[in-house]
């Protein structure tokens, strides 16, 4: 019958690149897209270091000169942006991508064609937020990239103080990539939902899955406010209105509220994906469960719940009322309650355990530590008093890269090392792994470690230079000297990452004796993920079979 | 089978596990408190003198060494802050490093799985309910410093100096004695100076680390702050919100004088401009410029207010904001082109002729 005819038009031979590239440009596939994610987090990750890079360069000593404050400027804004939204969002949505649906027993993700639009807008979103470097006025002089900062402040961004098109940029690019952001979150809410396999109830569900969850739910909460005051400010800067333009009656304060209400669970949505991580890893290279599984899932919950409430704490300075310094205080406190309980859960499933210290684990011990420090210095911003004189100082600085570094960096890289043999059945060399470890570690100490003393110092984030009488010139070369190690660490991970792609151990399905149903299927897993829809009885599925006579359903 | 423990192990923690975490944490909770309760005791009490010379410039500023009513409120509640969170640290970081020393594989292990433990309502309830015990103390005092850092009116005998913020340099009203001056704030010692906040542009913030924590300088809004400085001498700090191309050159400068000395500087700040005839070619070419448009000078034509009040211009110390000291050649250097020293700095290089710098340059030298 002709109707039934599904013989392929004949087409020309096409290379074999072209069959590669559009491959991958046209898949809705949620594995490759998950890869997508993490490698343009890690070309992003490699562009935003640079920038980090120069400016501990043009910082590591007292009046230097080595670029134009305008310059200083655009690399501060491009860096952070950078790395929140091109770096740390890709990430979780990698990992999300890749591993739900394999670790709920789906076969994609709920709306996989849906997944493909959202990484091609936060792609194209990173596209235009680069193309400003070259874009508009940009080739003529005029400040191209944008050099608001990553908070770019009302009225900073009003169009008489930044006549350039960088802060339309940087609107632009945080509409569109939210728009992409929403998209994905929607959809792994949905998949967690409705697509778990069957016995798979939620108090089964891989710690994994319950926190990119939350993350991805906070996305759902935290992104439209800013979409909603990018909107206001686009409007503000062309087409005449007042919302943020003080001059004309307008509010800044209003625009520190929006974005921080974004910011602030932004901080949850970047880290809770690294709290994944480690949630898995740890037991496994404990070879124990992890330890109070439903107080783990309670915490999560309630760290996405308070997150919500705690924003003013950017905003201590603004000179609010003490009433509402105090009420955010007090909220701000009360997530180091559940944050808490992970750690302590973390090392309660430590001890008593056999640890493995292979690179994934080493990856999390590293995070536990460095991560008690983040949350610690944490507490000190959190103490409103306290924080009137860290805020905007370079203890900030060093504390929120001791949480985005010290803590979410190395929950990722740990994640890398035991996820990519799953995704290339192949291992992600140990030797040069543990050169990127020690490398990368005493790096990031020495670089942010040290950080901390300058801004108790009174030294303001965001300078491109300092007087020569403040005491800072040694504790910023330091700082600028881990810059280098940090740099051979990143260099080491990406040589791994190649060369173990091509030539590294072949996995097997397996490699770390695992439990969570990623480790059922083969390595890289068939398009369709599982043979057969897979069926659970526990939280630990491969446990149960490799005991089954100390099967894990009775203990839960 | 890999698993030789019997169930019960596994529902309810070894002893000695159970035991450990126990103790780790009847620890911490003693620990925490102690140095609580001995801070909040302390905190009556002064802090220790620090090492500092007070009127050198190269006096370097710094949150522990308060010198400041405010300051020192919050460097005592920081002390505390320190401690709580130094016992925390050392507590977690000590059974963390116990916990991988001890039961990370060695070599010649078997490789039976350990006794699986899936958690424990006591140990956990108790991991739960200490923090919360000390997140109570924190905001406590957090609150209690809070209000007593909130002063919205100024106290009786007070001096009180409205600050304009501006890209990038600071303007010091004093209303009651009528100065206005920039960059330098002039303050007496043993006293509150109130602070009100305004700013003509984008937003600052008023920070000197030795006096008080920072204050933003919010356009369209009106914010507050006060100092009691309990030391004579020059306390440096700057604009910490970002503020544009020049906020890591909007320096502050505030010096903090005895009564007299102070009387003495107010007095100054008070005369009416001084009116040198030799420099009358100087004052002739400054009024026919583009200077009056931005800058005042008392008893000329120039009444701008977009850049600092010349009038007493030799009485500061430095200029573009704290950033180059005020001598007669770096003056000179300035008025012939601002952007040499501060990059994009909104005060044009003017284009002037040699000579009109030169006169201008004398003219403003004889401003004391």
């Amino acid at each position: 019958m002709a109707s039934s005819d599904i013989t392929p038009d004949a087409s020309p031979p096409r290379s074999p690149f072209m069959d590669w590239a559009r491959g991958w440009m046209t898949t809705v596939d949620h594995k490759r897209l998950g890869v997508m994610y993490i490698s343009s987090a890690l070309l992003f990750f490699v562009v935003g270091g640079l920038e980090a890079s120069a400016m501990r360069a043009q910082l590591s000593w007292s009046q230097l000169d080595l670029m134009e404050p305008g310059t200083f400027n655009t690399l501060f804004t491009m860096h952070g942006t950078t790395m929140v939204f091109l770096v740390g969002m890709p990430m979780l949505f990698g990992f999300a991508n890749y591993l739900i649906p394999l670790m709920i027993g789906s076969r994609d993700l709920a709306f996989p064609r849906l997944n493909a639009v959202g990484f091609w807008i936060f792609f194209f979103s990173g596209c235009l937020l680069y193309y400003s470097s070259v874009g508009g006025e940009a080739l003529y002089g005029l400040a191209g990239m944008p050099d608001v900062g990553w908070f770019a402040y009302a009225p900073l961004t009003a169009i008489n103080y930044s006549p350039g098109n960088g802060p339309d940029y940087w609107l632009l690019f945080v509409l569109v990539g939210g728009i992409g952001s929403l998209a994905t979150a929607l959809n792994v809410v949905v998949t967690v939902a409705t697509m778990r396999c069957e016995g798979m109830t939620p108090l089964r569900m891989p710690l994994l899955v319950w926190m990119i969850s939350v993350a991805c739910g906070l996305v759902l909460i935290a992104m439209p406010p800013l979409s909603a005051a990018s909107i206001m400010m686009l409007f503000d800067r062309h087409f005449g209105s007042h919302f943020f333009d003080t001059q004309g009656g307008g509010s800044a304060v209003f625009w520190q509220h929006l974005f921080w209400f974004f910011g602030h669970p932004e901080v949850y949505i970047l880290v809770l994906p690294g709290f994944a991580i480690v949630s898995e890893i740890i037991p496994v290279f404990s070879r124990k469960a992890i330890f109070g599984y439903p107080m783990m899932v309670a915490a999560s919950v309630c760290i996405g719940v308070v997150a919500m409430g705690v924003w003013v704490h950017h905003m201590f300075t603004v000179g609010l009322t003490a009433g509402m310094n105090s009420f955010f205080a007090a909220s701000t406190m009360i997530i180091a309650v559940p944050t808490g309980i992970k750690i302590f859960n973390w090392i309660g499933t430590m001890y008593g355990g056999r640890l493995h210290l292979k690179m994934p684990m080493l990856c999390c011990v590293a995070f536990l530590f460095q991560f008690l420090c983040a949350g610690l210095t944490g507490i000190m911003l959190a103490i409103a008093p306290f924080d009137f004189q860290l805020s905007d100082s370079y203890f900030v600085v060093a504390h929120f890269h001791f949480v985005l570094i010290g803590g979410l960096l190395f929950a990722i890289f740990g994640g890398l090392y035991y996820w990519f043999p799953k995704a290339t059945g192949r291992m992600l060399g140990e030797k040069l792994g543990r050169w990127h470890f020690w490398l990368f570690l005493i790096g990031f100490n020495v670089t942010f470690g040290f950080m901390h003393i300058p801004g108790a110092m009174g030294m303001p984030r965001r300078i491109y230079t300092y007087q020569a009488d403040r005491g800072w010139e040694i504790w910023n070369v330091i700082s600028s000297a881990g810059v280098v190690l940090q740099a051979a660490g990143v260099c080491c991970l990406l040589v791994n990452i190649i060369r173990s792609a091509r030539k590294g151990a072949v996995a097997g399905d397996d490699p770390w004796d695992a439990w969570t149903l990623e480790w059922a299927t083969t390595s890289p897993p068939p398009e369709y993920n599982f043979e057969k829809p897979p069926k659970v009885h526990s939280r630990r599925p491969l446990w149960d079979l490799k005991h089954p006579d100390d099967t894990d359903g009775a203990y839960e | 089978m890999t698993v030789s423990s019997v169930p019960t192990t596994r529902l309810i923690p070894g002893p000695r596990f159970s035991r450990f975490l126990r103790c780790a944490f009847g620890i911490l909770l003693c620990v925490s408190f102690g140095l609580a309760s001995e801070g909040v005791a302390q905190e009556a009490s002064t802090s220790p003198p620090t090492d500092f010379s007070p009127g050198d410039a190269t006096s370097q500023p710094n949150i522990f060494s308060p010198v400041s009513t405010p300051a020192e409120v919050v460097e005592d509640l920081s002390w505390l802050v320190l401690a709580v969170t130094a016992c925390i640290f050392f507590v977690v970081f000590a059974v963390l490093t116990i916990t991988i020393i001890r039961f990370r594989v060695r070599s010649g292990d078997d490789d039976r799985e350990p006794p699986q433990i899936y958690g424990s309502n006591p140990i956990e309830l108790a991991w739960t309910v200490v923090p919360i015990l000390i997140v109570a103390v924190l905001t406590l005092v957090t609150v209690r410093s809070l209000y007593a850092l909130d002063k919205k009116e100024p106290p009786e005998g007070s001096l009180e100096v409205i600050v304009v913020g501006h890209q990038w340099w600071w303007e010091f009203r004093y209303p009651e004695l009528g100065i206005i001056t920039a960059n330098e704030l002039h303050v007496p010692v043993d006293r509150v100076t109130f602070l009100r906040l305004a700013s003509a542009d984008v937003v600052h913030s008023f920070w000197v680390p030795e006096l008080a924590g920072k204050t933003d300088v919010v356009p369209n809004r009106l914010n507050h702050m006060w100092i009691e400085p309990h030391k004579t001498g020059l306390f440096v700090g700057q604009c910490a919100e970002f503020c544009g191309t020049q906020h890591a050159n909007m320096l502050l400068r505030v010096e903090v004088q005895a009564e007299e000395d102070f009387a003495a500087w107010v007095a100054n700040q008070q005369k009416p401009a001084r009116e040198d005839p030799s420099v009358a070619e100087g004052r002739e070419t400054f009024q026919q410029i583009a200077c009056i448009n931005c800058h005042n000078s008392e008893g000329t034509v120039a009444t701008g207010v977009f850049g600092p009040d010349l009038t007493h211009l030799m009485s500061r110390e430095t200029i573009g904001s704290g950033s180059v000291l005020l001598t007669p050649e770096n003056l000179h250097e300035w008025v012939k082109n601002p952007q040499q020293f501060k990059d994009g700095c909104l005060m044009p290089d003017m284009q002037l002729e040699p000579h009109q710098v030169d006169s201008i340059t004398r003219y403003l030298l004889s401003l004391d």
